[in-house]
């Protein structure tokens, strides 16, 4: 107390100690961990807290990712590569073979979002996990600001919103029966920027799609859809080409980019600091189809 | 914004974490979106949302309470009924805002919001003073050790801006205030409505003299609010590599509840009462010369004791108590089953798991009068009293007072796994 500025803590820092401690909480608690791992950004910097909290350790829990066959191409390859680098156990729950299987049926829109829920938590209980690591943030979304960091999910995986169990000083819940589940959310108090921050902080690299690149896009309800397998131009849609970045990754068949010159790291930061649009507003197709099309998501199990 | 200052800003921003109480009447829904709007944190898509969901629902004005009100069950019903969480950040400060409900059946939910809280924002109508509330969340910030208190008059436009009202209101509280023990406290005159005193100064009210409140919540010192004296280190985990190329690795992981460590320290790991001293303390960015909370660290030790999930690592001439009767002040949650002398539950302390019995329960505190019901025989959702626990394994606590860290526990029910109560220790021995 005699030097104040010298026990100076930077909200990063407090926020990165934060994730740390629940990392850990988490592994000391309970049998089956596993941390979602989709490719994106904020998975990414979930991981690189995975991997600070148990150093020299390694990450002492696989990584699963639902896989809905409507991929990025260059998130797919960082996905393999940074498993590699890390010695990590990836579990895939695929989309196609439980289309395949008959687990789920394609929906008429071809958007696969919601039919991951099933695929989901059929690897949850193949596997027997008990704590699911996901990078979801308060800030994303209103459903998403009233959620727990410790997030009980019963035997069917479903989240009941007005039963959550009051969640005091940073002393987390963890207790289950089996079959029972919990979603741990570490990301939990980081906004989009702060994320951000991190990556820059901490210098890491990120799938390619994150930063400006031409593309050639149809603009559909306001957004731009990228032109690919999974996207293809519809009457009086014209393909054009333009500078544009992601600001989420998902299912390459719902999720749109933005227009954009930002090309490194210090620029997306600008550019997010100055950006009037929430990141799901501005690249989810998915979240428009009504007001609680997030919660009702969440309900059934979605991450 | 340079990318040079974008850098620059976050190396020296640090974080408030603050929670609101109160209801939409006292504007409360107002301010947070002023603060946000005024701080270019509300998106013009949120914006958009809330303006089709009020013209829809015949709203006269844009309902900003649908901000924060995210559930399906709060818009239909038109309340809030848990703790919601919003973001902000000004070049200074990232804030964290838990808001919570005021009306009493959510006093769970305001309790929760003030366990993590640096300070609390209690609102009241300049037209209506001080009510039952007001004294009531004042009461809770105290009981949960809020460091800083601050009450915002609003609707100051409505009182014609008088200097006389705000006083008259002022004086009132702080002369409750006093008799809590209270902390820190301000009191500030807002229209959250015209955005007076929020970021900047009023031009209507030139005799208030104080800061606005965006500049108080820039402002207010929080970093000796921390408790930098008292060495306390719950051990969270223990890391040990199973690896070729690291051996013999041994380390405590866990976040630094209080007090300063340094390698070369004499500690104590309790309950074992073992004396060794630290060697290094380390983090995945390399070793580090000392760690104050919030800190999340490694501490090796130059001896090999036992030591696992739960112990505590402190100082051989500070330590916590070492106790399995704990007096403590409980806020009950659970609405289907009360709490009783006699019952058994879980707890969990820091980062050690124990069960306990309710030996008694002292009495039962109206949380508007103060007074203390001492012929209670349980207590219900949202009600607070004063119990004594007798616990399975010692607990190495502190009294909330003076550690919320090591103060504070969590009471579970055993058959339904949920969290029914809040505790916090007010004597242990």
């Amino acid at each position: 107390m005699t030097q104040p500025a010298a026990y100076r803590v930077s909200h990063l820092d407090a926020l990165e100690a934060e994730s740390i401690f629940i990392f850990r909480e988490v592994v000391a608690e309970f049998e089956r961990p596993v941390l979602l791992f989709s490719g994106g950004k904020d998975s990414i910097v979930m991981l690189r807290l995975a991997e600070k909290s148990f150093a020299p350790a390694r990450i002492p829990f696989p990584v699963m990712h639902v896989d809905t066959g409507h991929n990025f191409p260059e998130v797919m390859a960082y996905r393999d590569r940074r498993v590699a680098e890390l010695g990590l156990q990836l579990v895939v729950a695929s989309v196609p073979e439980a289309l395949e299987s008959g687990l789920v049926t394609e929906p008429a829109d071809g958007v696969r979002n919601r039919i991951q829920t099933p695929v989901l938590l059929d690897a949850v209980e193949k596997y027997r996990f008990d704590a699911l690591f996901g990078g979801a943030r308060r800030d994303e979304e209103k459903a998403r600001a009233k959620e727990r960091v410790f997030s009980f999910r019963d035997e069917f995986g479903q989240w009941d919103p007005k039963n959550q169990r009051p969640e005091l000083w940073a002393l987390y819940n963890g207790r289950h029966h089996p079959g029972e589940s919990i979603r741990v959310f570490p990301l939990s108090n980081w906004t989009e920027l702060d994320v951000w921050h991190y990556i820059a902080r901490e210098r890491l690299t990120l799938p390619s799609i994150y930063y400006a690149h031409e593309r050639e896009v149809v603009e559909r309800d306001g957004m731009l859809y990228a032109v690919n397998e999974f996207i293809r131009p519809r009457a009086g849609e014209t393909p054009f080409v333009a500078r544009v970045r992601y600001r989420t990754v998902g299912d390459a068949s719902c999720t749109a980019a933005v227009r954009s010159e930002a090309d490194t790291v210090e620029k997306v930061i600008e550019e997010v600091a100055a950006t009037r649009i929430t990141e799901r507003g501005a690249t989810r197709g998915d979240d428009r189809f009504s007001e609680a099309a997030m919660e009702d998501r969440k309900r059934e199990g979605y991450f | 914004m340079t990318a040079a200052l974008v850098s620059a800003e976050t190396r020296t921003m640090d974080l408030l974490r603050f929670a609101t109480a109160g209801s939409v009447d006292d504007g409360k829904s107002t301010l947070i979106g002023r603060l946000l709007y005024d701080t270019k944190s509300l998106f013009t898509d949120q914006l958009a949302a809330v303006e089709a969901v009020s013209a829809a629902r015949g709203d006269e004005y844009t309902n900003l309470a649908l901000l924060t009100d995210g559930l399906r069950a709060e818009r239909e019903q038109g309340i809030t009924i848990d703790v919601a969480y919003r973001y902000f950040a000004t070049p200074r400060r990232k804030f964290i805002i838990a808001d919570t409900p005021g009306h009493i059946q959510y006093t769970r939910n305001m309790v929760t919001g003030a366990s993590t809280a640096d300070l609390a924002l209690i609102l009241v109508d300049a037209r209506k003073g001080l009510v039952e509330q007001s004294r009531r969340h004042a009461f809770l910030c105290s009981l949960l050790r809020v460091p800083h208190l601050v009450l915002c008059v609003n609707k100051m436009d409505l009182v014609d801006w008088s200097s006389e009202v705000f006083e008259r209101i002022a004086d009132e509280f702080t002369a409750f205030a006093a008799k809590l023990e209270a902390p820190d406290l301000s009191v500030i005159p807002i229209s959250a409505l015209h955005g007076d005193n929020i970021v900047s100064r009023s031009e209507h009210m030139p005799w208030y003299e104080g800061p606005s409140l965006l500049h108080h919540l820039e402002h207010v010192h929080i970093a000796s609010d921390r408790n930098l004296v008292d060495v306390r280190f719950p051990v969270q985990y223990v890391i040990r590599p199973q690896s070729t190329t690291v051996t013999d690795y041994r380390g405590y992981a866990g976040q630094v509840a209080s007090g300063v460590m340094k390698p070369g320290d004499e500690v104590m790991v309790l309950p074992s009462g073992f004396t060794s001293r630290i060697a290094a303390i380390e983090t995945a960015d390399g070793p580090v010369e000392q760690a104050f909370p919030p800190m999340s660290v490694t501490v090796r030790l130059t001896d090999e004791i036992d030591i696992s999930r739960g112990d505590m690592i402190c100082r051989p001439n500070n330590a916590p108590a070492v106790a399995q009767d704990i007096e403590a002040m409980v806020c009950w949650m659970d609405e289907t089953r009360p709490l009783r002398a006699g019952n058994k539950y879980a707890i969990k302390h820091t980062t050690r798991a124990a069960r306990a019995i309710v030996r008694t329960l002292h009495y039962r505190l109206d949380v508007n009068s103060l007074h203390r019901d001492e012929a209670a025989t349980e207590l219900g959702l949202n009600e607070i009293g004063r119990v004594r626990l007798r616990t399975t394994v010692p607990l190495l606590a502190d009294e909330y007072r003076r550690n919320r860290t090591t103060g504070g526990f969590i009471i579970i029910d055993e058959t339904t796994n949920r969290t029914v109560g809040a505790g916090m220790i007010v004597e242990a021995g």
